[in-house]
């Protein structure tokens, strides 16, 4: 057995390697070197970037952060089964839940074996593994054995228990107030402290990664860049990167600016709105409408600038869809300027609204040490302390050439860092960067062709990319068919380590401060539910 | 904070004139929408929107009708936060298996006289997502549909065009 110490590089090279695997390397392990995976994840050496199952196999991607390494690494599963990662590492639960439901291969000793994403709608059970017509519902306390369970039997989901006097529970969604996505909150309340919450998700479920199957690069794009629509830029841009690192394609210069730009009027346009939708949370609706004009804005001046309000399909592999009209940069400078103007009185207004600030400081504090565990990304990873941003790590064009800090709050020791206030203040500091970033980009926008022919090699090869959405890193593998089609492809987001934060975030807190916590971590339903 | 307001009370407003209610949606009203029910309704609407398995493209564009430039609520239009005081259901996505029955029941919530928008292409039949065995595809598919308002996702304008047919048919 190695110890747990060992170096990612040691495991990576110890296993072997799968060939035509870009960039970073992949390799088949024996269920030790799974384990010692397992150890190294609960271990902190590693932050996990995703987990996920086809048929017969399951993929671990991990990130060393000490060397800034990357890999994958892929364990057969002949008796359908793997040893589970979940039960040394706790991020991991909810992904093998979810490839237990989609694929059908169990995590051996994990330590919930409840269904997670099924919830015993479906027609078929396993829809990524056999894909079996369903007889039965998901049997909750065998992991997903025909068992006790009888056809035709309502599926009841067993929620955790708390235990107590005076305990009582409020059951929230999954249809919420306001205009937002679904999903069911089971609150656990001792007057109006919560005691726990336990979230359900899996209510969006639209079995994007099936669909994902045989696909045409073009389809599979758009079904990638909606995964979850407010990041679509950052999907369609880890789809494209996949494959273009699967199939060696270079891209023109040009085409790495525009999307870098792209994807920075996306970051600012959603930190923008978020910023101004904490602040109606906390019933202070003046900055929700300012907040909503500028990002309006960007909305329409992406509009102008690309032809989508959202940018929607805009980023191809090979390239991008459209090159800037002639006014395109002289509409997006105004936009910067605008903001320039418009935003620092409204950040003044938050700074010195005692109202507003008795709400969000101290409120939703997650500890450092549970961010750093679930290797969350974006602000919310950035409040407790964890830098990590994929545009620096392992990064990708043009930032390399650009001039960015990214916003972390360093000083993590007290109870008023990481809550809802650090949230905002970073969002604040990622807007300033977004401006900067536009303006570079403007002002050294390379000429030349915006799109390239994609170099399809006619046999299969698997790409990967990782690549920083306004919420925190997205991950996107996959890998192509010899006759250019998509034959898996696993889009990861990152609410996936952010939604278990926000369990521990509103614990202690009042029950009316949720929607104030929910929306500082804005989760995305959809990316997470796929 | 004074200043910002004074500031804005001498800015000319940035809410765009009312547009007119889209013909499309007009045509596909009028063979559907109860005078009667028009009537008792008035011209003031409380819609309830419901995400039936979205991407959360098109809740981006149904938020964007609240900010300065499309002003929803000029028109009598309001979002309301229960289907028990709601006119109109707002659908999105293209109904997910496992929103199937929380959207059935937000019908049945909903009292009526009451109408059904389906929002987004997703809405119309599935969208990209159609053919998925996880979703039903198509609001139609579940509850009865009186106004689909198509794009991926219709952007403000569009959406306030077809609402604006809401008010119109008579
Ligand atoms: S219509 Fe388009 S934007 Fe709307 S939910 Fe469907 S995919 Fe998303």
């Amino acid at each position: 057995m190695m110890n747990a110490n060992v170096a990612l590089r040691t495991i990576l090279e110890a296993g072997e390697p799968v060939t035509d695997h870009r960039p970073w390397p992949r390799v088949v392990v024996t269920p030790e070197l799974w384990n010692t995976l397992s150890e190294g994840l609960s271990g902190g050496a590693w932050s996990l970037l995703g987990l996920w199952g086809e048929v017969g196999m399951v993929h671990l991607a991990v990130y060393e952060d000490a060397s800034e390494t990357p890999g994958v690494a892929s364990l057969p599963c002949p008796a359908g089964q793997f040893p589970s990662v979940g039960r040394l590492h706790p991020p991991a639960q909810r992904l093998e839940r979810t490839i237990a439901d989609l694929v059908g291969l169990q995590p051996v000793d994990a330590p919930d074996g409840r269904p997670w994403l099924d919830h015993g709608r479906w027609p078929v059970r396993h829809p990524l593994g056999g894909a079996t017509a369903r007889t039965s519902p998901p049997n909750p306390l065998s992991m997903h054995g025909e068992g006790v369970a009888k056809p035709g039997e309502r599926f009841v989901y067993p929620f955790l228990s708390a235990e107590g006097e005076s305990l009582h529970q409020i059951p929230v969604g999954p249809v919420h107030a306001g205009i937002i996505e679904p999903g069911h909150f089971r609150f656990t309340a001792n007057g109006e402290a919560v005691v726990r919450l336990e979230e359900r998700l899996g209510y969006v479920h639209k079995g994007i990664e099936s669909l994902l199957r045989g696909a045409t690069l073009e389809r599979a794009a758009r079904l990638v860049g909606r995964v979850s629509g407010d990041s679509t830029v950052a999907y369609a841009l880890a789809f494209a990167r996949a494959v273009e690192a699967a199939t060696e394609t270079t891209v023109p210069a040009r085409a790495h600016w525009l999307r870098a730009l792209m994807a920075e009027l996306e970051r600012l346009a959603h930190h923008c709105g978020d910023i101004g939708a904490i602040c109606n949370d906390a019933a202070f609706a003046l900055m929700h409408a300012h907040c909503a004009v500028l990002r309006e804005r960007v909305l329409r001046a992406s509009a102008a600038g690309f032809g989508h309000r959202l940018l929607m399909d805009c980023i191809v592999p090979g390239g991008v869809a459209t090159d800037l009209p002639a006014d395109g940069a002289k509409t997006l400078r105004a936009l910067v300027d605008d903001f320039r103007q418009q935003f620092p009185p409204l950040i003044e207004l938050y700074e010195n609204t005692a109202s507003l600030q008795d709400r969000t400081v101290g409120t939703g504090f997650v500890r450092p040490a549970l961010i750093q565990q679930f290797g969350c990304g974006g602000v919310i990873g950035r409040a407790g302390g964890r830098a990590f941003d994929a545009r620096r790590q392992p990064g990708y064009p043009p930032y390399d050439r650009l001039e960015f800090e990214t916003p972390v709050q360093t000083d993590t020791d007290s109870d008023t860092d990481s809550d809802v206030n650090a949230r905002v203040w970073l969002r604040i500091g990622e807007v300033e960067q977004s401006l900067a970033l536009i303006e570079q980009i403007l002002e050294r926008l390379p000429p030349g062709s915006v799109r390239g022919d994609l170099n399809l090699p006619g046999r299969d090869c698997e790409g990967v990319a990782l690549v920083e959405g306004f919420r925190g890193d997205i991950l996107v593998w996959l890998r192509l068919a010899a006759d250019g089609t998509v034959a898996r492809c696993h889009p990861r987001d990152p609410s996936w380590f952010q939604w278990p934060l926000l369990e521990a975030a509103i614990e202690n807190n009042i029950v009316a401060d949720f929607p104030l916590c929910n929306k500082s971590f804005n989760g995305s339903y959809s990316g997470h539910d796929l | 904070m004074r200043k910002l307001l004074f500031q804005n009370l001498w800015r000319s407003p940035l809410t765009i004139p009312a547009p007119a209610p889209s013909e499309p949606a007009l045509a596909e009203l009028g063979a559907r929408v109860d005078r009667a029910a028009r009537r008792r309704l008035g011209r003031s609407l409380a819609i309830r929107q419901v995400d039936a398995g979205s991407c959360n493209g098109c809740e981006l564009e149904i938020h964007a009708l609240n900010n300065a430039f499309y002003d929803l609520e000029r028109f009598g239009f309001r979002f309301v936060a229960s289907p028990r005081h709601a006119d109109v259901l707002l659908v999105t996505g293209p109904v997910t298996a496992n929103m199937r029955e929380a959207l059935e029941r937000t019908y049945a919530a909903t009292p009526g006289p009451k109408w059904v928008v389906a929002v987004g292409d997703c809405g119309r039949d599935g969208g990209v997502f159609a053919g998925s065995y996880a979703c039903v595809g198509g609001v139609a598919e579940v509850i009865p549909v009186d106004l689909h308002i198509p794009g991926c996702p219709p952007d403000p304008l569009q959406l306030l065009e077809g609402l604006l047919a809401l008010l119109q048919v008579q």
